[in-house]
C-alpha cells in the first residue's frame, strides 16, 4: 500500500519545534486544513473549546465555522453526517472526545463507514477521519480509559491507527486525512503531554508501517499507543541488565504490518506483546497468531502477552495495577528468555 | 388528566425564532435565548424576589407545604450545595480525580427528588447528587465514583435509585423500560402503591438518539416515565441553541405526550409540577417531558474552564434568580424563620462537609483483587485463573513493590 503523498508545503511555527503530541496533533490538523478547503474538523466541544484536550485549539478562530463545527451531542450524528459530508466531497475529520463514548457511533462506523465502498464496489468513497483519544493512565471516571480498537481493527473496511510519540502524531494524522480509505486514528490520551522535537520537512515514514524504534537482539517487544514508552523504559532497565530488547513500534492495527516483527522474531526467538486493551480476541492475540504461524521454527517461547485484564476498565484507584507496566513487561521477557 | 392547554403549545412557526423571513444564525440564537427567558409557560410559584405568587393549576400540588416543610427544602438545598462545594474543594486538593458540580441546579433537583415516593425510581445522570440526597443516599457515597475507589457505591434496588450514567443519555432508555416493567407489572392506576419513574438528564442529551429512543418507546407503550431535563443552558461548552431550534419542553408535543417548563430554580414550582407529572404517570396517563429551565453557575466540571466559551454577564445576571436565596426571603419576610433556623441550618452544612472531608481522607483504596471482582454473576473460570496468577505474580514482590 503507497503511502499518501503530501506535495504541498504547509506554514509551520518558527522554531523552536520541540512540541507535545497534543499540540503536534494540532499542527497536523492545522497543515491540513491549509493544504484541502475541503478538509472539516466536527466534534463536541471542538470549537470555542479547542476540544476538551485542546487538540482543536484555535482552528475554528482561524478556520470558521463551518470548517470547525461545534457538533451537537450525538456520536451517531457526528459519524453519520461525516459519512454524508464525505459522500458530497468533504474529509471530515471527526473527534469522538472519549473512547467511551463511540459506541452511539458504533452503528454508523460498522454499517457504513465500514460497508459503503464495498457496496458500491469503489463508486462511493469515503475519506474520513475519526479521532480518538483513548486509553487509561489518568485518573479518570468510568468510560474515560478504554482501549476499544479492537472491535473496529476486527471490522473489515476501515482502517485503524495509533500514534505513540509527537512526530508521527503530526505526520499521521495529515496522511490519515489524504488517505481515501476511512481511518480510526486512536490517540494515546495519557502521552498527550510527551514532548519531542518535529522537523516538519522531513519525509514521512508511510502511515501504514510498522517501525523499530529500538533495534536489539536479546527479545523483541511490540506494543502501540501509549505502551510504546512503556516498552523504551523497560528496554533501558533491562540494558542495565544486559538484555538487549528490540522495541518495535506497530503504528497500524488495520492492517496490521507485521514484516518487521516476522525479521525481529527471527533474530531474537522471543517475543512479548503488549496492549492495555483485555488480552482476549484482541489485537494482541492476532499477532500471536500470526507470528507462530510465520515464525515458528525460530520462536524459542510461545509469544506472550501482556495486556489489561479480561474486565471492564477497573475504578481508576486500581488502575495502576491494571494496566501493563515496566514490571509486568520485563517479567514476561524474563519469563519467554527462561522457556 | 391535566387540562390540555398544558401541552397543546404554539406552533413552532409562532415563536420568534421563525419570525424573520430568512433570520442569521444570529438571529435564531437570539431568538431562541428570548424564548429561552421563559415568558408565559415558564411555571413558577416563587419569583427570584422571593414572592409566592399564585397559579391556579398547580397550587394544588403543594398546598401541603406550610412552613416546617419549607424550612426543609430549604435546608435540603443549603446541605446539598455545601456538599458539592465540598466535593470540589476535594478534588482541587487532590483527593478527587474529578468533581461534577451542581452549583444552581439545587431547586430543580430537591423540587424533583422531593416530589418521588418511596416506590417510584429514579435514573440519573451523573450530576444528581440533590436527587440522590432525597434517595437516601449519603453525599460520602458518591465520593468513590469521583475518587476512583467505586464505579457506583450504593445499592440502586434498596434506594431506588440507579447508578449514575457517564454515557450521555443511555439511562433514558432504561428508565423507559423500567417504567415498562412497572406497567406490566400492574403497578400503574390509582392505587396507594401505585408506581412511576423519573429519569434526569441535560439539555445536550436531548440531541442523543438514545433519548429519542426513549421518548418514543416510552409514548408507545404508554410508559409511567416522567423525562426530567435540566436544561442548565451548556453542554460543557455548547449552548442550548447547539442542541434544538425549539424550547426543549415543546419537543414532546411531537411525540404525543405532555411537555411543561419550570422554573427550575424554584424548589415550590419544581416539586409541584413533578408532583403532577408523577400523579400522570402514576394514574396511568403515560410519559411527561418536564424542562427544568435552570443555570450551571460553576463549570461544567472540575476539568472544565468555562471562561473560554461563556460570558460572566451571564452567569451574574442568573445569581440573581438564586435558587437558594429566594426560598430564604420568602421564609424571612412571611416570618416562616428565625434567624437562628438559618444559623442551625449553616451549622448543620459545615458539620456535614468536615464529615464528608474526613471520610474522603479515610477511604481505603481498594485492593487488585478489586479489578477482577464480580465481571460476571456466574463466574468465569478463565478470569479466575487471571485473577490467581495476577495475584501471585504481586506476591512474588519482595517488600511489596506493589
Ligand atoms: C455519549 C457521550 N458523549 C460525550 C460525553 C462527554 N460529555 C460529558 S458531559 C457532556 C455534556 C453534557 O451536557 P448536558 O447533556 O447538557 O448535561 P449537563 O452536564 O450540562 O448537565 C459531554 C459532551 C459523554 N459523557 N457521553
Amino acid at each position: 500500500m503507497a503511502a499518501p503523498v503530501m506535495d504541498k508545503k504547509v506554514a509551520v511555527p518558527a522554531a523552536p519545534t520541540k512540541l507535545t503530541m497534543g499540540k503536534a496533533i494540532n499542527m497536523g490538523l492545522r497543515a491540513a486544513m491549509e493544504r484541502d478547503p475541503k478538509v472539516l474538523v466536527m466534534g463536541e466541544d471542538v470549537g470555542k473549546m479547542g476540544g476538551v484536550y485542546r487538540i482543536t485549539d484555535g482552528l475554528q478562530k482561524d478556520f470558521g465555522e463551518h470548517r470547525v463545527l461545534d457538533t451537537p451531542l450525538s456520536e451517531s450524528g457526528i459519524v453519520g453526517t461525516a459519512v454524508g459530508l464525505a459522500v458530497r466531497g468533504f474529509r471530515p475529520v471527526c473527534e469522538i472526545q472519549f473512547e467511551g463514548f463511540i459506541f452511539p457511533a458504533f452503528d454508523q462506523i460498522s454499517s457504513q463507514v465500514a460497508k459503503l465502498h464495498y457496496r458500491t464496489q469503489g463508486m462511493l468513497k469515503l475519506p474520513l477521519v475519526i479521532r480518538v483519544p483513548f486509553g487509561g493512565g489518568v485518573g479518570a471516571v468510568e468510560h474515560h480509559s478504554e482501549s476499544p480498537e479492537a472491535y473496529f481493527a476486527h471490522m473489515p473496511g476501515i482502517k485503524v491507527v495509533s500514534c505513540a510519540n509527537p512526530v508521527d502524531a503530526y505526520w499521521m494524522i495529515q496522511q490519515a486525512i489524504d488517505s481515501d480509505d476511512p481511518v480510526i486514528f486512536f490517540e494515546p490520551k495519557r502521552r498527550y503531554h510527551e514532548k519531542a522535537e518535529i522537523d516538519t520537512d522531513a519525509t514521512p515514514y508511510p502511515l501504514f508501517k510498522s517501525r523499530v524504534v529500538r533495534p536489539g537482539t536479546t527479545a523483541t517487544l511490540a506494543s502501540y499507543g501509549p505502551l510504546v514508552k512503556t516498552c523504551l523504559d523497560a528496554a533501558t532497565a533491562a540494558a542495565e541488565d544486559g538484555q538487549d530488547l528490540e522495541v518495535i513500534d506497530l503504528r497500524t492495527l488495520s492492517p496490521l504490518d507485521l514484516d518487521p516483527v516476522f525479521e525481529s522474531v527471527r533474530r531474537t526467538g522471543h517475543l512479548v506483546v503488549a496492549s492495555e486493551a483485555p488480552g482476549e480476541v484482541s489485537i494482541a492475540s492476532e499477532i500471536a497468531d500470526r507470528v507462530q504461524r510465520e515464525c515458528f521454527y525460530s520462536l524459542e517461547a510461545p509469544v506472550l502477552k501482556v495486556t489489561g485484564f479480561d474486565t471492564p476498565y477497573p475504578p481508576s484507584k486500581v488502575e495502576e495495577e491494571y494496566l501493563p507496566d515496566l514490571d509486568r513487561v520485563l517479567d514476561a521477557v524474563d519469563r519467554s528468555l527462561a522457556w | 388528566m391535566s387540562s390540555p392547554e398544558q401541552w397543546t403549545h404554539p406552533e413552532p412557526g409562532g415563536g420568534p425564532a421563525a419570525t424573520a423571513a430568512k433570520p442569521t444564525p444570529e438571529q435564531v440564537i437570539a431568538g431562541l435565548r428570548a424564548t429561552n427567558e421563559g415568558g408565559a409557560e415558564l411555571v413558577e410559584l416563587l419569583t427570584p424576589e422571593g414572592e409566592r405568587v399564585a397559579n391556579p393549576e398547580f397550587d394544588k400540588y403543594v398546598d401541603d407545604i406550610g412552613a416546617e416543610q419549607l424550612r426543609g427544602l430549604y435546608r435540603d438545598m443549603v446541605l446539598v450545595r455545601r456538599a458539592d462545594r465540598e466535593g470540589n474543594a476535594l478534588q482541587r486538593q487532590g483527593q478527587l480525580g474529578i468533581w461534577v458540580p451542581l452549583l444552581g441546579q439545587e431547586a430543580a433537583q430537591i423540587g424533583a427528588g422531593r416530589a418521588l415516593k418511596p416506590q417510584d425510581m429514579a435514573f440519573p445522570s451523573y450530576r444528581e447528587h440533590g436527587v440522590a440526597w432525597c434517595r437516601g443516599i449519603k453525599p460520602e457515597q458518591i465520593l468513590a465514583t469521583f475518587r476512583g475507589t467505586q464505579h457506583s457505591e450504593w445499592d440502586p434496588v434498596q434506594h431506588r435509585f440507579h447508578p449514575y450514567t457517564i454515557v450521555i443519555g443511555n439511562q433514558v432508555v432504561n428508565a423507559a423500560g423500567y417504567a415498562m416493567g412497572q406497567r406490566f407489572d400492574g403497578k400503574v392506576g390509582n392505587e396507594p402503591d401505585a408506581e412511576a419513574t423519573m429519569v434526569f438528564f441535560g439539555d445536550g442529551a436531548t440531541s442523543q438518539g438514545d433519548v429519542h429512543e426513549g421518548f418514543v418507546w416510552a409514548a408507545v407503550y404508554d410508559a409511567p416515565v416522567v423525562f426530567y431535563c435540566q436544561n442548565n443552558q451548556w453542554a460543557i461548552s455548547e449552548p442550548t441553541e447547539r442542541q434544538s431550534r425549539l424550547p426543549l419542553y415543546q419537543r414532546a408535543r411531537g411525540y404525543g405526550f405532555p411537555g411543561i417548563r419550570v422554573d427550575g430554580n424554584d424548589v415550590l414550582a419544581c416539586l409541584a409540577v413533578s408532583r403532577w407529572a408523577l400523579e400522570e404517570c402514576r394514574t396511568g396517563n403515560g410519559p411527561v417531558l418536564i424542562e427544568a429551565f435552570t443555570y450551571r453557575m460553576d463549570a461544567h466540571t472540575t476539568s472544565d474552564d468555562p471562561t473560554r466559551y461563556r460570558l460572566s454577564d451571564e452567569l451574574e445576571a442568573w445569581k440573581l434568580k438564586d435558587p437558594i436565596e429566594r426560598v430564604r426571603v420568602h421564609l424571612v419576610r412571611s416570618g416562616m424563620a428565625e434567624p437562628e433556623f438559618f444559623d442551625e441550618v449553616q451549622v448543620e452544612a459545615d458539620q456535614l462537609a468536615s464529615e464528608l472531608r474526613a471520610y474522603c481522607f479515610n477511604m481505603p483504596d481498594p485492593p487488585a483483587e478489586r479489578i477482577f471482582s464480580k465481571v460476571y454473576a456466574g463466574g468465569n473460570p478463565v478470569l479466575d485463573q487471571q485473577r490467581d496468577e495476577y495475584l501471585d505474580y504481586l506476591a512474588g514482590f519482595e517488600g511489596g513493590a506493589h
